[in-house]
């Protein structure tokens, strides 16, 4: 008996639910694996996946939303040791599927930590509640591969946002195995959207675009190259979460910013009376 | 209509000199690289006051003062004792409030009704609001022990010049930092009349700094090395220019910019409350508002009927001497802008709305435009789409709430929207659906400092006023 002959994974990108090859037809070498590297046009792609996926998300019930999110949760626990075998500490993938916990949780409990009635000084009900921004591009940081990445899409999408994630170049495959489980796991296509290849090729045009509403450029480590960003970012206002120092501790307790930075207030007034 | 004989407030409460100095450390000193220029009255093109035009390096002097300020005096302080210097300041507005009015009638031309009776209240009540908070930041929801960010550096507008005061200065000094001001250019004076009133209270020097002149000051400002935190409330293209200015910096930016608001009538609204708050949503402060409710959807049922009490009421409007205690509708603000709303309406005429005003005599001296309404409005048309700021309204039509949605969230701007109907469950949907950071229902044009007020999309980022505006200057 001849030893079983394996059957390899092709990795591709993650847009709307669906996994694409590039448009471009390209693809690069790295953690031993072809891997999709993004065009341009991949990105724009990709803001239109998201940009269509708003309406339900955001639209969602926030327990549903929690639901969705703890099913992530679900699903990373039992691929582990797929994580593992890609080279991801366990308790990497541990604290990663614990964090979607922590996010999940929060869907239908910040609205009230982060809103609230305003007593103000007339006959007016005066209710502030937050809602998601929309679009959001995100540089995923380089490392933790699994759990920075995690730290950066959940905060992202628990609130109602839908994201475009540029992927760490030099650590892919736990970004597009990661897709693999939210694929399974009832969120709907375009919620999450996963690009691989230069950072120089996809960021630019999604901090350039008008349709997205924010960026979270956390990955981002040439300070140039961040300010640039920004620059393009500023053509419609698109909310911005600067990079994250190298030396920052992504086990750390991440509090809510990650997830207040992406949200918007709404305040209605309406008189009393009768 | 009533005969009104003039009931004009008396100016003799304010006591203006001919010239005023920049506001550095404590005292009012002349500008060492800056010019002076001319703050007139628009109302008769009058020269206030010859005001210092602060130079770069009048700027560094005041921003240097305020880190001083922050380092020594003030970020050390007790938050019970900034409260009670917040308290002072509060009280002190009170008691100079007629003053401060007609200051600000005769800087900006707004209606003394409304400088006495919106502007003036909210600026004390803005400050009591916050001088509450900096005892109690720990308590604020942004974790145990919330830090200040240092010197902030914070440019305001014309169009409510104390009252943008009042929204930048008060979270900013409660939170613990310390600021630097620079007035509009064409409203000045009540600025540097509170600067005055921040010696009375014996707020220590440095603390607050205001620093006048135009765009260049501005700049000068916000591109400061020295500054922690830019705060903005202006024009969107302003906005941008800043935000590409501080990117890649440290400074923490918000940033408060224009607004085409939809303000929505439904058929079963209440016609005779709907038109009072279509008036007061345009023509409060003759349209200078970053938050006007620029454009009148109207359900097509009730169209003709509701632009037929909306002309009467309109005719009833009373445009004159922003010191008259009877007038609803002063003056634009400056020349500048004048040209900028007759530009914009021509434009609108052009392209083939129809225009409308109620018989309106404009005072011969000073600037004045008649409040206006153009019916046959599509959302192509540059008046239902760019910001106009002055009392100008756009008239559209829907039929289904579905397609009120749709023209209200087209736009770039997202600052607020007014929604008027009897029926509970729509509005709540309504106000679910319409991308802005403020909605009125069967109201418009309110405002409180418990109330966080801000915009989506390009009518800018943060929110001042509430527990939400102190985030704006603290490490969060």
């Amino acid at each position: 008996m001849s030893e079983r002959v394996a059957v390899r994974k092709t990795y591709k990108l993650f847009v709307g639910g669906k996994f694409p090859r590039s448009e471009s037809g390209r693809s690069y070498l790295v953690q031993d694996s072809n891997v999709s590297l993004a065009s341009r046009k991949d990105a724009r792609d990709a803001v239109v996946a998201a940009r269509a996926a708003v309406k339900g998300w955001a639209g969602a019930t926030a327990y549903n939303r929690g639901q969705i999110l703890y099913r992530v949760a679900e699903m990373l626990e039992g691929r582990r040791e797929q994580f593992v075998a890609l080279g991801v500490p366990g308790d990497e993938v541990d604290a990663a599927t614990d964090r979607w916990v922590w996010y999940a949780g929060w869907s239908d409990k910040l609205p009230q930590v982060y809103g609230g009635a305003n007593p103000v000084a007339g006959p007016y009900f005066n209710l502030s509640a937050p809602e998601p921004t929309g679009v959001v591009a995100v540089v995923a940081p380089e490392a933790p591969a699994l759990l920075g990445l995690v730290s950066v899409i959940a905060p992202a999408i628990v609130t109602g946002n839908t994201v475009v994630v540029a992927a760490s170049p030099a650590a892919p495959l736990a970004a597009v195995t990661l897709a693999e489980v939210l694929a399974t796991s009832d969120l709907p296509g375009g919620v999450v959207n996963i690009l691989t290849g230069r950072l120089s090729e996809t960021v630019p045009t999604l901090a350039a675009h008008m349709d997205v509403n924010a960026v979270d450029l956390t990955g981002v480590t040439d300070p140039e190259l961040a300010a640039d960003l920004e620059v393009k970012a500023a053509e419609n206002l698109k909310r911005v979460l600067r990079p994250v120092p190298p030396d920052h501790d992504w086990s750390a307790d991440p509090g809510l910013r990650r997830m207040t930075a992406l949200l918007e207030t709404k305040t209605v007034w309406h008189p009393k009376g009768v | 209509m009533f005969e009104y004989a003039p009931a004009p407030e008396s100016r003799s409460v304010v006591d203006l000199k001919p010239s005023y100095g920049l506001f550095i450390d404590g005292r009012f000193v002349d500008p060492t690289d800056g010019g002076s220029f001319k703050s007139i009255n628009p109302a008769s093109e009058e020269v206030l006051a010859e005001i210092a035009e602060g130079g770069p390096q009048d700027v560094d002097r005041a921003v240097r003062a305020a880190r001083k300020a922050y380092e020594k005096v003030w970020g050390p302080m007790a938050g019970r004792d900034r409260a009670k210097y917040l308290f002072r300041i509060a009280r002190i507005i009170q008691e100079r409030s007629r003053e401060l009015a007609v200051l600000e009638s005769l800087d900006n031309g707004k209606p003394i009704r409304e400088s006495r009776d919106v502007d003036l209240p909210l600026v004390a009540a803005h400050f009591f609001y916050y001088a509450g908070w900096a005892d109690k930041l720990p308590h604020a929801g942004f974790g145990s022990n919330p830090q200040p960010l240092g010197v902030a550096a914070q440019v305001i507008p014309w169009n409510f010049p104390l009252l943008m005061l009042a929204w930048k200065i008060a979270p900013a000094l409660a939170a613990g930092n310390t600021v630097v001001l620079k007035p509009a250019e064409t409203t000045p004076l009540t600025a540097l009349l509170f600067a005055e009133i921040c010696q009375q209270a014996d707020l220590p020097a440095g603390v607050v700094n205001i620093v006048t002149g135009a765009g260049e000051t501005g700049r000068a400002l916000v591109e400061h090395e020295g500054v922690d935190k830019v705060a903005f409330t202006g024009s969107t293209d302003v906005g941008r220019a800043i935000a590409r200015a501080v990117a890649g910096s440290r400074k923490k930016l918000t940033l408060e910019l224009g607004g085409k608001a939809a303000n929505i009538v439904f058929d079963d609204a209440p016609v005779d409350q709907a038109v009072e708050g279509i008036v007061n949503g345009i023509f409060f402060n003759q349209g200078h508002v970053c938050c006007a409710g620029s454009r009148l959807l109207v359900q097509e049922s009730v169209a003709e009927q509701v632009l037929e009490s909306l002309k009467r009421r309109m005719a009833l409007l009373r445009l004159g001497d922003p010191l008259d205690k009877n007038t609803d509708i002063g003056a634009i603000n400056s020349a500048e802008q004048l040209a900028r709303i007759r530009e914009l309406t021509e434009a609108g005429a052009a392209e083939g709305a129809q225009q409308w005003s109620p018989p309106c005599e404009l005072p011969e001296r000073g600037f004045w435009f008649a409040p206006t309404i153009f019916t046959g409005v599509t959302q192509a048309h540059r008046i239902a789409r760019d910001e106009i700021f002055g009392p100008v309204l756009s008239v559209l039509t829907f039929r289904t709430p579905a397609e009120a949605v749709e023209k209200a969230n087209n736009t770039p701007y997202g600052l607020s929207a007014g929604i008027w109907s009897d029926k509970g469950s729509r509005i709540l949907w309504m106000a679910d659906r319409l991308r802005a950071g403020v909605v009125w229902a069967n109201t418009f044009n309110k405002f409180d400092p418990t109330s966080p007020f801000g915009g989506y999309k390009e009518s800018g980022y943060g929110r001042e006023g509430g527990r939400h505006g102190l985030e704006a200057y603290l490490n969060v």
